[in-house]
């Protein structure tokens, strides 16, 4: 039996092409675009289709999303447990697993270098401020998955030691919920936060919780307000470069003074 | 494990030694010895028990609180010590009124109390007189109230679920 050539009808214009209705991101949609690739690859798109495929592939991605794409591949996570689900965290990496398969298998051992914290466990109140600073020193774009229900909601640990919930104290983008999740639920959250990343990295919480303003962006990177007068900005830092203050507070300043939130 | 006149006999000692008021009671239950001593003769009783050759408790391989809530004295604080040589057990048991829960510090006896005493202050607020620092090892520094006191409040937050939600109107927000 010969193989099936799905290129052949696409060209012979007997399979529809697939408008890309679904969210970004969806295994709908990759699946889709998948085949188009393959399709170009073996020169199976020519002449008006090939330059409408390039179009859509190429000309009308733009710089954020090719950006968000990357970052949504990239995810870093901390290397950080708080308890029980950290076991259920570290099997994620494991050759079953395998969340390499994301790109999230460079566990960072620096929250300098991370961009995802993953609260694998009951939070106590003497954690929390600890867990803070954590998420304070990790560099925007900076996400958080809530794992299990301790973290979520304080789950089973309903006394005066454990804070009920996460979300009271830092911003958290996906819930994983199970006692303890298994490593299948926290990739699929991870798989969840991707969705989130290539959507818009600012959907969630920043709206949510009115943070706008409290971006750390270094200068100059895409994704930074767009419009913050950067040249401007630089001059005033190199004015105030004695005073230790930090970008974030300039920001929300020019911001007040007539930027996007006037 | 003393045995039940075993147990007596370190009682006896005890009342001869220290003082005929330190033993209040003496209780023997599920072959664990436990003495029960007044406050004040604590630490010679501890000291008694361990540098003296009949005795040789020289190992506490726990102090610990508890709080009786009906009964008054409430608090009270356990010293578990352990003979190595001959592989036997013994409680000493103290009960401190709840208004002036002190008692005086066992650390010159046993180092490994330093650690001991302040948890029991930490969850039980019993005073250590002459610890040489006394301040709380698992809750934050700044936290108030003594939480495993039975009078305290269990704390956590009541759960919202859908049947209780109209209780707590716009908890979302």
């Amino acid at each position: 039996m010969a193989p099936r050539r799905i290129g052949l009808e696409a060209l012979s214009d007997g399979l529809p092409i697939p408008k890309y209705t679904t969210q970004p991101g969806s295994a709908e949609e990759f699946r889709a675009r998948q085949l188009k690739a393959r399709d170009m690859l073996r020169g199976d798109i020519e002449g008006a289709e090939f330059e409408r495929y390039v179009e859509e592939s190429v000309g009308l991605t733009t710089l954020d999303k090719a950006l968000n794409w990357a970052r949504s591949q990239t995810v870093f996570p901390m290397t950080f447990g708080l308890a029980c689900c950290a076991i259920e965290m570290m099997s994620i990496v494991n050759a079953r697993y395998d969340i390499a398969r994301f790109g999230s298998e460079a566990f960072r051992a620096s929250p300098r270098q991370a961009d995802l914290l993953i609260l694998s466990g009951r939070v106590s109140i003497k954690m929390a401020p600890v867990i803070r600073r954590i998420y304070d020193q990790m560099l925007e774009p900076k996400w958080v998955i809530a794992m299990g229900a301790c973290s979520s909601s304080g789950g089973v640990f309903s006394n005066y030691a454990v804070v009920q919930g996460a979300d009271k104290f830092l911003p958290i983008d996906v819930h994983v919920p199970g006692c303890p999740p298994r490593p299948e639920a926290l990739m699929y959250g991870l798989i969840k936060l991707q969705r989130k990343i290539k959507g818009n990295p600012d959907d969630g919480w920043r709206v949510r919780y009115g943070a706008h303003g409290t971006e750390e962006y270094p200068y100059g990177i895409a994704g930074a307000p767009a419009d913050v007068d950067l040249e401007k900005l630089i001059a005033e830092r190199k004015k105030q470069l004695g005073n230790g203050r930090p970008v974030g507070s300039i920001l929300a300043e020019s911001e007040t003074a007539g930027g996007r939130g006037a | 494990m003393p045995d039940a006149p075993g147990l007596e006999l370190v009682a006896n000692a005890v009342r001869e030694k220290i003082s005929p008021d330190a033993v209040i009671a003496t209780s023997y239950y599920r072959e664990q010895a436990c003495l029960e001593v007044a406050p004040e003769h604590v630490i010679p009783v501890l000291e008694f028990l361990k540098t003296d050759p009949d005795q040789g408790y020289t190992f506490l391989a726990s102090v610990h609180g508890c709080d009786y809530l009906p009964e008054a004295p409430r608090l009270g604080v356990h010293y578990e010590l352990l003979n190595m040589k001959k592989v036997e057990r013994l409680r000493v048991k103290i009960r401190l009124d709840v208004d002036a829960p002190n008692v005086k510090t066992a650390v010159h006896l046993f180092p490994t109390a330093d650690f001991q005493e302040r948890e029991v202050y930490d969850f039980f607020g019993v005073i250590f007189e002459g610890h040489p620092d006394l301040r709380r090892i698992l809750m934050p520094e700044d936290y108030q109230g003594h939480p495993q006191r039975r009078d305290f409040p269990l704390g956590g937050e009541p759960v919202i679920f859908t049947h209780n939600e109209p209780e707590s109107p716009g908890w979302y927000e």
